[in-house]
């Protein structure tokens, strides 16, 4: 570790202007939302594994979908919205089976790799699926996560209280006549939903630090669940966005993180990776150029970060 | 004193109930494709405090879930409330065993039994003033109002118990169900819950279920008892239940019935039985097959005992029990017990010892 110099970057306001960073911006923004509420049911519901391997069904989606030519979140959405469906319709008790849950994780994982091992470009974006991406969002995604923030929004005011009730005590809701089979498949599906947006960002290994830890935290501050969720999202907010400002301050190793953690890791102490913005007329794009550190003009590699 | 408050309250319901609260009529119910319990036919009346006990696994919880509509009959019906069971859940609350005991949210107090009353609200609709009151009226009956800030995951077991009694009342139901509320509490918290269903029963009238292990801090409050045996639910009223060869035949081991001077009356297990005794025990699942006195086999005696069942008494398998009971029982218990088991029995001839065991044995091979 004692090779490794943290510089602080005296443009660093300038990083943040560029459009990439907006767009990153923007979509913390989104996530944020987004994971602060359902946060808020994850625990209440005691899916916090569940959602956990949720993350991890979507990597054999994510690095299969690559190997085909498709879109990297479609391959993600549809495999965590299918094993989001059969945890919700083997009911709440199933999102407790850890054992069943660690099982299929660790195959869905292993899937993933095989996947993302059949082709170049697939194994090139597994670090990025891994651990995300939130510098290489498109225009396209950051429109395509205000929509699903928006129809979240919408759904959870219509079933918030059924299903605050349901994860209160299922039994008593039952009785009282909410349909909590419903209530089971639409919050996982919604969860699915939650994870496919959140990966960019926290890729599928971090999902704790958005979905889990930010809402727990705010239950411990707050007792009412509004006010737990909007603090949640706010926690969010400023792990997402204070994880950008403090890579563009210290470009470090490893940049755009929300979770301190993730800035260490992955990087070779031999090696300095540094980002390069090249400008082609309108579209700007990302490369990640790692430098021997012990010859600073050799370029080990140069890769292209392309967004998910 | 206390028997003669008993005896009044029995006369009132029988005035004031026009139509029973709940109605079995040759009800059955499996559970992957294992009888429960079946050929229950009984009915409870309303504003009565009705135990449901059982050995485990007898079918206690499952009985509260068919009253619900939860878990569907495989034979006969089940009347709640004047409607089929599962059309009447707005008029019941309903407390299930360990209420929110592994709870994670930060829900309050006043904010779980608020959703009692709006939880099953789609769309948008702010609490309003006059839901805030009637929460706060049933967290004052049940004594939880000062505690209405109070995380659910903060208190301790008792007040969580009375948290979702009041979570139930909210809406104002007339029949009330409790699984196992005397669980896991201490004596002095057992004690404030039955003083709580006592005040709902005296004060509004409800009618109460309590799934129960122990009866003897309800024996105070109940009117009846619906015991789960041999595979068949029955409905008796408490002077009848409390008799110890029926308790003995319905835990499965040797209990006795000690009345005090008073008139106070407690179940005591029995002291440790000599080896060579083999006390009446059978598993449910083997005794619910025993006899069918349902549609299976309607020869005349059958008939007969059908319509002993339909019209809500004891069928005459138990009241052997009880007579036998009552033979003994008569020289030292008070005369209300006497009258109903003279009531009871009248109709039959008083069956000699041997004559029970043969009969069981044929019942046991049918």
């Amino acid at each position: 570790m004692s090779n490794i110099h943290f510089e602080f970057n005296h443009d660093w306001l300038q990083i943040l202007s560029v459009p990439f960073m907006h767009n990153a911006f923007i979509a913390g923004l989104c996530i944020a939302l987004a994971a602060g509420v359902m946060g808020y049911f994850t625990i209440a519901r005691h899916s916090t594994f569940a959602a956990h391997a949720l993350a991890h069904i979507g990597l054999p989606g994510a690095t299969g979908a690559v190997l085909l030519g498709l879109p990297v979140s479609l391959g993600l959405g549809i495999f965590a919205l299918g094993g989001a469906l059969v945890i919700g319709a083997l009911g709440k008790k199933a999102s407790q089976r850890e054992i069943a849950t660690g099982t299929v994780l660790a195959f869905a994982t292993g899937l993933g790799l095989f996947f993302s091992r059949m082709s170049s470009s697939a194994s090139q974006q597994m670090q990025a699926i891994l651990f995300g991406s939130i510098l290489t969002i498109t225009d396209d995604q950051v429109l395509g996560f205000a929509i699903f923030d928006i129809l979240l929004l919408a759904v959870m005011a219509v079933v918030y209280r059924p299903l605050l009730f349901s994860s209160l005590d299922e039994q008593v809701a039952q009785a009282k006549g909410v349909p909590i089979g419903v209530m089971n498949v639409l919050f996982m599906a919604i969860m699915a939903g939650v994870i496919t947006i959140a990966v960019p960002a926290v890729g599928t290994l971090l999902i704790f630090a958005l979905v889990v830890t930010p809402a727990a935290t705010a239950n411990i501050l707050t007792s009412t669940p509004l006010r737990s969720m909007v603090l949640s999202s706010v926690l969010c907010l400023i792990s997402i966005w204070g994880g950008l400002v403090l890579s563009a301050m210290f470009p470090a190793p490893r940049a755009s993180s929300s979770s301190p953690s993730r800035r260490f890791s992955g990087s070779s102490p031999k090696v300095l990776r540094r980002y390069v913005i090249t400008e082609k007329k309108t579209n700007y794009s990302l490369r990640v150029i790692s430098i021997s550190r012990d010859d600073p003009q050799t370029i080990v590699k140069s890769n292209k970060m392309t967004g998910l | 004193m206390a028997q003669q408050t008993q005896v009044e309250r029995l006369q009132q319901i029988a005035t004031s109930s026009d139509e029973p609260a709940l109605v079995f009529e040759d009800a059955g119910i499996k559970r992957s494709e294992r009888v429960i319990w079946q050929h229950g036919s009984f009915s409870i009346p309303s504003g009565s405090i009705t135990a449901i006990v059982g050995t485990n696994g007898a079918g206690k919880t499952t009985m509260m879930k068919a009253e619900l509509g939860l878990l569907p009959l495989y034979t006969g019906s089940l009347t709640v409330l004047g409607g089929p069971a599962g059309t009447t859940n707005h008029l019941i609350g309903y407390v299930p065993q360990n209420y929110a005991s592994d709870i994670e949210s930060n829900l309050t107090a006043e904010q779980s039994v608020l959703l009692g009353l709006t939880g099953t609200q789609f769309g948008i609709h702010p609490t309003t003033k006059a839901q805030r009151a009637q929460a706060r009226e049933a967290m004052a009956f049940t004594g939880v109002d000062d505690k209405r800030h109070y995380r659910l995951s903060e208190l301790s077991g008792g007040l969580r118990q009375r948290v979702a009694i009041a979570q139930a009342l909210v809406s104002g139901p007339k029949l009330l169900m409790l699984d196992e509320p005397l669980a896991n509490l201490d004596l002095a918290a057992q004690r404030e819950t039955v003083h709580v269903l006592a005040k709902l029963n005296h004060e509004m009238g409800m009618t109460i279920q309590v799934v129960a292990h122990d009866l003897n801090m309800l024996l105070p409050i109940l009117d009846g008892a619906v015991y789960l045996l041999d595979g068949h639910p029955h409905y008796a009223k408490m002077n009848e239940v409390l008799d110890a060869d029926l308790l003995t035949h319905l835990y499965g081991t040797k209990v006795q019935v000690v009345t005090t001077p008073q008139g106070d009356m407690f179940v005591t297990p029995g002291p440790d039985e000599p080896d060579d005794v083999t006390p009446d025990i059978h598993k449910p699942s083997e005794v619910a097959g025993f006899h069918h006195h349902g549609k299976a086999n309607p020869s005349a005696n059958d008939t007969e005992r059908r319509n002993v069942a339909f019209s809500g008494e004891t069928p005459r398998h138990f009241e052997k029990v009880l007579s036998r009971a009552h033979h003994r029982s008569t020289r030292q218990t008070d005369k209300e017990r006497k009258d109903i088991n003279d009531a009871n029995t009248e109709h039959k001839e008083p069956m000699q010892t041997d004559v029970e065991q043969s009969s069981k044995r044929q019942e046991g091979r049918r």
